[in-house]
């Protein structure tokens, strides 16, 4: 892999009052890689992605962007540096139109290819809604609003978080349409699944967590589904059939 | 005839309150943060037009244009310091300190000027005022006060509705976290909110002080009517506030008219009884409630 | 984190209070003997200012129980403060000895209190608060109303004037100590009793507690009520102690500040700290006497400051620093020495 790097994780440890939610995360993404972080509830990957935001306090380890040290910087500065991050539940700003939502987005949007209109391409359906307010769009509408709203500031890192929580299969499937568009233009995408097979059909490689530490990791084409049930679950867990790892 | 009386008088006492009210409105809506010191600074910025804007050699009529822009820096130093270390910690102690900051500036105030009462000098403009018919007069302070109000209201809309940082302070309001993964600086915003606050309640105090005399412990009072007009009107509607705040005058005015005793408390009875059966006012979100 | 997890529960105890407990009850016996007989010992103005120095602990305490133990910020208790004053000269009026007036006035508080809770209980944060001190304003305003009490001009308290006034300095020193003590006491069963284990649940994790099957609504109402009921006497004490009953004088938002600030400075959440508040507002009030009322902006200040940076209180930062506690309610885990 020799794509330029954007975001350089090291060593990262992340703690919830006492307990540790990352414990010593490594990994890189560059132009154009799409990392899926796979792991069951718990294992730690929301509360990655929300450190990497800013809206977290990591206890340790680095966050280097375009290989400045990032890590002190405060969430809203980490935005105009290039990272974008569509949380988990969407939270859209409910008493909004969808334009409204996007224009704050763009409020402080870095120069480049995703505009409002680029993101009306990306979503055709979104021209005619974009006065209706969100509070009254579906699940997987507002899914797409929340994306957009992040695209929109030009990110040249974009995280998703669980996008595909609560929505209907085909739904996802249109959503996770967008990415070979998105990473087309040379986006680096972070993502944060729950559906394991989701995760897989995209991303060019994989992390998986495990209460907190990475138990696996590398491209998708090269890990066998029972290297990934063992990271995922946990090596004493064996698969069925299997006699119990030492 | 009364009746007339009783609408005219409550409308315009409502533009005040509504005037008086539109920074606590916003510091809650965008901040979730009551100012109990709200109604005191409204006193202070009386004071300051009284006793320093002669220093300044500024006409106390005119004091405003100097005491409004002061009062923002004000408000946007106070939100960014004090208030700020508050809201990190939890509402409870914002509450505390606000209350204290309340307590403190009224004495201060007592302690400084005494409890005489003070006005701001409009000169004869004061006490004029036309007629409507043979029992009902118009005071034309009371009635610019209302005006401003009305602008005041709508310039707030507007800059809520159409600019871009009215936008981002939606935003802000609606979705704290969701706002700052868009970059918006929400410390910063929150002193723009305050600025605006601490603003409009100077614009206040010194309108009060034009059509009444106030003591340091004038703020509590007015800081009470304040609440009661957003309450009734709703949270998050700036037209709520103007609306809930015409309503309580009327509602004042009419216990006024039964028994002068009543006036405050018919006031007082409208908010309970509004919070008993509507909790989110005339014009207000079921959301908006915490 | 270990491997195993070894059951050491046979070698935890669960105890109540650091100190043996029959030192503290010895040091509460050996005070409350020494403030029965002050009258005795004691100047005539020392008296006036512990009797005072009563009524501040006992609205301090109050607050501290709803604020600090129920989570309820209310800026309107000074409004039962006020309605136990004018309950007390209420049933004076109607012929008893305002001394014996003051429990029923209490009482009479509490029963007001109830009805006021369907409506307060349904709010949260600061619409309680504010909507606290709208009914007290209201209770003065109705009051301020009522000629029978005096409406605004005031009304002595009938029965006080023809005592000698060396013996109404004793008897209103002794109701307002008796005052406190029952007051204290109280709270201090209260907090011990399974009521403070809940509260303690519910000012941790309300919709825990719920879950767990916690009646947090009416133990709040509850609260309230005993609250209400509490600065009922403190209301009753300060009507005898002043022989001119006036709404002004009893229904101060004062009151509100003092109580306030005493406990934040003292310690919210602590038996102790509304105690060590009020005794520090009463060295700073007579310190500075001759300064009129700094003594408040200063008080003020101490309490903002604290607030923000020291929020556990005095009382608190002397808890955590020396592990000790005077008046404990908890239930504190002693490990094994290792």
């Amino acid at each position: 892999m020799d794509t330029p790097l954007l975001l350089s994780v090291t060593d990262l440890t992340v703690h919830h009052g006492q307990l540790c939610a990352v414990d010593s995360v490594s990994f890189q993404v560059g132009h154009g890689d799409v990392l899926a972080v796979i792991g069951a509830n718990g294992a730690g990957k929301s509360t990655l992605l929300r450190t990497i935001a800013g809206l977290h306090h990591a206890t340790s380890g680095g966050i280097n962007f375009e290989g400045q040290d990032i890590s002190a910087s405060p969430a809203h500065r980490r935005v105009t540096s290039g990272i974008s991050l569509v949380p988990e539940g969407r939270r859209l700003f409910q008493s909004m139109t969808l334009e409204e939502n996007l224009l704050v987005g763009a409020h402080k949007a870095a120069p480049g290819t995703f505009d409002i209109a680029a993101v009306y391409e990306l979503f055709p359906w979104m021209p005619d809604r974009r006065k209706s307010k969100v509070r009254q769009f579906s699940g997987g509408e507002q899914q797409a609003v929340a994306i957009g709203r992040a695209l929109v500031a030009n990110p040249k890192v974009l995280m998703l978080d669980e996008v595909s929580l609560g929505l209907a299969p085909i739904v996802i499937e249109r959503i996770y349409e967008i990415i070979p568009q998105i990473v087309a233009s040379g986006i680096g995408v972070l993502l944060v699944e729950q559906d394991v097979s989701q995760g897989l059909r995209v991303a060019t490689r994989v992390l998986c967590l495990l209460e907190g530490r990475t138990t696996l990791e590398g491209r998708p084409d090269e890990l066998t589904s029972e290297q990934i049930e063992i990271a995922y679950f946990g090596s004493h867990l064996g698969a069925e059939g299997e006699r119990e790892s030492a | 005839m009364t009746l007339l009386n009783i609408l005219v008088e409550g409308t315009l006492i409502g533009g005040f309150y509504a005037l008086f009210a539109c920074g606590l409105s916003l510091m809650f809506g965008v901040m979730k943060v009551i100012n109990l010191a709200h109604g005191d600074m409204a006193v202070v910025a009386g004071y300051v037009a009284v006793f320093l804007a002669p220093k300044w050699h500024v006409a106390e009529i005119w004091s405003f244009l100097i005491v409004v822009p002061l009062f923002a820096i004000l408000g946007y130093v106070v939100q960014r310091t004090l208030l700020q270390k508050s809201i990190d910690r939890d509402p409870f102690t914002t509450l505390l300190v606000t209350f204290g900051l309340s307590v403190i500036i009224e004495n201060l105030l007592l302690a400084v000027y005494s409890a005489n009462g003070q006005s701001v000098n409009i000169g004869s403009l004061v006490s004029k005022s036309f007629q409507l018919n043979s029992s009902t007069y118009v005071s034309y302070v009371a009635l610019t006060v209302l005006g401003v109000a009305v602008l005041v209201l709508g310039a707030l809309q507007v800059f809520l509705s159409r600019t871009n940082t009215g936008r981002v302070i939606r935003a802000v309001s609606d979705d704290r976290e969701a706002a700052q993964l868009c970059g918006a600086n929400y410390k910063h915003l929150f002193g723009i909110a305050a600025a605006i606050s601490f603003a409009t309640v100077a614009l206040a105090g010194i309108s009060y002080g034009m059509m009444t005399e106030f003591v340091p412990t004038s703020g509590g009072a007015n800081l009470l009517f304040a609440f009661e007009a957003v309450v009734i009107g709703g949270i998050g509607s700036l037209w709520g506030t103007l609306v809930g705040g015409i309503a309580l005058g009327i509602a004042q005015q009419w216990g006024a008219h039964i028994n002068p005793a009543y006036q405050i408390l018919f006031g007082n009875f409208l908010f309970l009884i509004v919070l008993a059966i509507r909790p989110q006012g005339l014009f207000g979100r079921k959301e908006a409630m915490a | 984190m270990s491997d195993t997890l070894t059951p050491t529960s046979s070698l935890l105890k669960i105890q109540r209070s650091t100190f043996s407990p029959f030192f503290s009850l010895g040091g509460v016996v050996a005070i409350s003997i020494f403030f029965t007989l002050a009258p005795w010992m004691l100047a005539a103005s020392w008296v006036s200012i512990l009797s005072n120095f009563f009524i501040l602990v006992i609205m301090a305490t109050m607050w501290n129980l709803l604020a600090g133990y129920a989570g309820m910020i209310s800026i309107g208790q000074q409004g039962f403060v006020g309605m136990g004053a004018y309950a007390t000269l209420y049933f004076a009026l109607k012929g008893m000895n305002p001394f014996v007036a003051i429990p029923f006035a209490a009482l009479a508080c509490g029963v007001i209190a109830i009805p006021i809770t369907f409506l307060l209980l349904r709010l949260r944060g600061g619409y309680f608060s504010v909507a606290t001190w709208v009914v007290a304003d209201s209770a003065m305003l109705l009051v301020l109303s009522v000629a029978y009490l005096g409406g605004g001009t005031g009304k002595y308290m009938p029965g006080l004037l023809t005592l000698p006034s060396t013996q109404l300095n004793h008897d209103v020193y002794l109701a307002t100590w008796i005052g406190a003590f029952v007051v204290l006491l109280g709270t201090y069963l209260l907090l011990r009793s399974r009521v403070g284990l809940l509260l303690s649940s519910m000012r941790d994790n309300e919709v825990a507690a719920r879950s767990a099957g916690a009646k947090v609504t009416s133990t709040r109402r509850m609260i309230y009520v005993v609250v209400a009921i509490g600065c009922g006497v403190a209301g009753g004490v300060l009507s005898v102690s002043q022989p001119f009953v006036q709404p002004g004088n009893e229904f101060q938002l004062q009151f509100a500040a003092e109580m306030l600030f005493a406990t934040m400075i003292g310690g919210l959440g602590t038996i102790e700290g509304p105690i060590l508040g009020s005794i520090i507002f009463f060295a700073l009030q007579q310190s500075l006497q001759n300064w009129g009322v700094w003594y408040l902006v200063i008080f003020g200040s101490l309490a903002v400051a604290i607030s923000i940076w020291q929020p556990e209180g005095l009382w608190g930062a002397i808890r955590n620093r020396f592990h000790v506690e005077l008046l404990p309610v908890g239930y504190r885990v002693k490990e094994p020495r290792a």
